[in-house]
């Protein structure tokens, strides 16, 4: 049984002339678990992975696996696995082939080519010219590349690219199993939405430098979630809601309530006898999070205080910043009681000094009241997901697990996109792609058939169930 | 990681592409279509049945000069597929599996230097049994010896495989330099098929400057093979190196360009 090597990257940076690449990272990836490594597009992802891998050479700092260098690794691919992307092939050379030259050079049994075309399912294609194969045969073949000498370490650069559902949930199961097993898995990816269902610890990087380390869990504070809730009787619920001096806000798909859990809401629905059509946790969008991590508006403690300060100009910011003053213009257009207004959470007060509930709350209330240069940059149609405790995750991943506790469900943009985009491309946004990203986030019983992909307008809470 | 592993692994990725049997055989064809010419002319003006304009040339010593076009044309095929071995690496990225597999990066370019003596060697042998065969078949048609039983001609055959093996190293160097597949095949053949023979030409032309021409990396092939239909055209000069020294030069210009490039673009980052 191979085993996981603890990944460590101390100081590790790559200049290009006068750009930093890569910018003092510091990092330590666990056996055992499987870490995403995110960040947008140009963040440093790459170039990190390349320099662990020995491909790059760092200006300064080391990478290590397992205490070594890539390079004084004795038996390099028993060790390590890695598919960096899924272009490095000859196109006229057979994917067992392909394998066989890498199989030779690390001196491991030609049988093994045969195993793991069957484990990534190319069996059929064995003899076929890589040259004719689509990305998504590439991407197992990138795979089957990186499990041929059984490693301890997999270092997969975005695996799922190219991948149909099926083959993602596929993907998803089976980096679980092996992270199971013991080993370290590390997987790159610029979509928070795709890994964070797999994934138990997260780098999150942000021009070459780190701005998150931590569980998935650790990325949320958990005075963000709220319930939402909403019944056919609205004039009722917001009565009752007034009488007992809770504060909500009205949007499209109901009453949403911070500070109370779905089962206090119901049970006083239940009292007044107020017939619920819906009811549930929401938590802030991980993406809008992620999204104010990388452009330097939230700074997060792990990173050691390496963050890029909030002052910082860079394109990203205007966008995340600019939802922060929305709250006060759109909610007394959108909330229908009056009386309502003044007793609307502001929050800033759940969390001074931070300025990411107020950016979470206006994504959804911008389709009502557009304020002129206010719009979030993501579509942030919330999805409700489960997400399964990693004792869950353990029987299969993507089984299709209903939110057990209230607590446990995240939101994500049902987009899917995590880069930072302008507005402008957020609305025009290829309604397939909504429609992929979404059934590739949600497990199998929560995307139900409505799940269309005209469906996906910003503030539309009807996606979930 | 050894070494012999990479060079499995390099002769495995040598062996499992189409590129290198096509080159076989355009260089089969190509040298014996050249043999076959130079039998037909030099057979033929040699035994009378076509009338030459010069004197009439012996017929002894004809074959080992028609056998040896097979290195003195077709010295290129080696050369190229050398040179593809490396670009093609860079070309479709297959470097990066290629280094995580053995990061010594040098011992990967040691694989490669081994099997290009295999594929020159094959190579090799491929082309003189073409220019033998279409050779010794045309002589026969005119009642030249072929003389097939001589040990001047094996001597011969003996040292074009040595040639041919050679020029794959050189080009395995040019690929390390020049790591771009297409300028580094523009770049061969521009070299091969203009500039050495032109400059070998005026070379046979100027006096004193020949003394140079000589260390050209064609001319030390031939004369490493002894007998050149190139030579034996352009007969004016001080003659040319020792066999053994061409051998050398040779050997040299393929460790210059390794070298060169094993301290440059292999040391590169690959991206």
């Amino acid at each position: 049984m191979p085993e996981g090597q603890v990944l460590e990257l101390t100081g590790l940076t790559k200049r290009f002339g006068a750009v930093s690449a890569v910018d003092s990272l510091d990092a330590r990836v666990e056996p055992g678990l499987v870490t995403g490594f995110l960040g947008p597009n140009g963040a440093g992802k790459t170039t990190s992975l390349r320099m662990l891998l020995g491909l790059v050479r760092p200006t300064s700092g080391t990478a290590t696996i397992g205490g070594k260098r890539y390079a004084d690794l004795a038996s390099p691919l028993q060790t390590v696995g890695a598919a960096l992307e899924a272009s490095s092939f000859h196109p006229g050379r057979s994917a067992a082939n392909h394998l066989k030259v890498y199989a030779r050079a690390a001196k491991l049994p030609i049988s093994r080519v045969d195993e793991v075309l069957g484990l990534v399912g190319l069996s059929d294609v064995a003899g076929r010219r890589v040259g004719g194969f689509s990305l998504g045969m590439r991407q197992r073949l990138g795979l089957a590349t990186a499990l041929l000498g059984d490693p301890g370490v997999l270092v997969l650069d975005e695996p799922t690219n190219g991948l149909d559902p099926e083959g993602i949930r596929w993907m998803r199961s089976l980096l679980r199993h092996l992270a199971e097993e013991g080993r370290t898995v590390l997987i790159s990816s610029h979509l928070l939405a795709e890994v964070q269902q797999t994934v138990d610890a997260l780098l999150i990087i942000s021009h070459g430098r780190l701005v998150f380390q931590g569980g998935v869990e650790d990325l949320a504070d958990p005075d963000e979630y709220a319930t939402v809730v909403d019944a056919p009787d609205r004039a009722a619920l917001s009565a009752l809601l007034d009488e007992r001096g809770i504060p909500y806000q009205l949007l499209r798909n109901g009453f949403t309530i911070r500070h109370l859990e779905p089962v206090e809401v119901g049970a006083l629905a239940a009292g007044a006898g107020i017939a619920l059509s819906n009811l549930q946790s929401k938590g802030a969008s991980l993406e809008d999070i992620f999204l104010e991590l990388v452009s330097g508006v939230r700074a997060h403690a792990s990173a050691g205080g390496t963050t890029v300060p909030a002052a910082t100009p860079t394109a990203g910011i205007p966008d995340a910043e600019a939802p922060a003053p929305v709250p006060t213009a759109a909610v007394p257009a959108e909330s229908v009681p009056a009386a309502a207004v003044p007793a609307e959470p502001v929050p800033a007060a759940a969390v001074p000094a931070e300025p990411v509930p107020a950016a979470a709350v206006p994504a959804e209330s911008v389709p009502v009241e557009p304020g002129p240069g206010a719009e979030p940059a993501p579509s942030t149609a919330m999805v409700t997901v489960a997400a399964p405790a990693p004792a869950l995750r353990a029987e299969a991943p993507p089984a299709p697990t209903q939110p057990e506790a209230p607590r446990s469900s995240y939101s994500v943009a049902s987009t899917g996109v995590i880069d930072v985009v302008p507005p402008a491309q957020t609305a025009t946004a290829p309604p397939a792609h909504d429609g992929t990203a979404t059934a590739d986030a949600v497990p199998a019983d929560t995307v139900t058939g409505d799940t269309a992909p005209g469906n996906t307008s910003t503030d539309d809470g009807e996606v979930q169930r | 990681m050894s070494l012999v592993a990479v060079t499995r692994s390099e002769y495995t990725k040598q062996f499992s592409t189409v590129g290198w049997w096509v080159l076989a055989i355009v260089l089969v064809v190509y040298v014996a279509f050249t043999a076959g010419v130079l039998a037909l002319v030099f057979g033929g003006v040699a035994s009378g049945r076509l009338t030459g304009n010069g004197p009439t040339p012996q017929t002894e010593g004809l074959a080992g000069l028609v056998y040896s076009s097979a290195s003195g044309v077709g010295y290129v095929f080696p050369l190229l597929v050398g040179t593809l071995m490396v670009t093609t690496e860079f070309r479709h990225k297959t470097l990066t599996p290629t280094f995580l597999a053995t990061p010594r990066r040098g011992v990967v370019l040691g694989g490669k230097f081994f099997v290009g003596i295999v594929v020159g060697l094959l190579y090799g042998i491929l082309g003189s049994a073409a220019a033998v065969a279409a050779g010794a078949g045309v002589l026969s048609i005119f009642g030249v010896d072929a003389e097939l039983g001589s040990p001047d001609t094996w001597t011969l055959v003996g040292r074009m495989l040595l040639a041919f093996s050679l020029w794959a190293l050189v080009g395995i160097g040019v690929g390390t330099v020049v790591r771009n597949q297409v300028a580094a095949i523009v770049i061969v053949l521009a070299v091969t098929l203009f500039i050495e023979p032109i400059v070998r030409t005026l070379g046979g032309l100027v006096s004193g400057f020949s003394e140079v021409v000589k260390w050209f990396p064609s001319a030390a092939s031939d004369a490493l093979v002894g007998k050149t239909i190139f030579g034996a055209m352009s007969s004016g000069g001080s003659g040319s190196l020792d066999w053994w020294v061409g051998g050398l030069v040779l050997l040299a210009y393929a460790v210059v360009f390794l070298v060169i490039g094993l301290f440059t673009t292999w040391r590169r980052d690959i991206d």
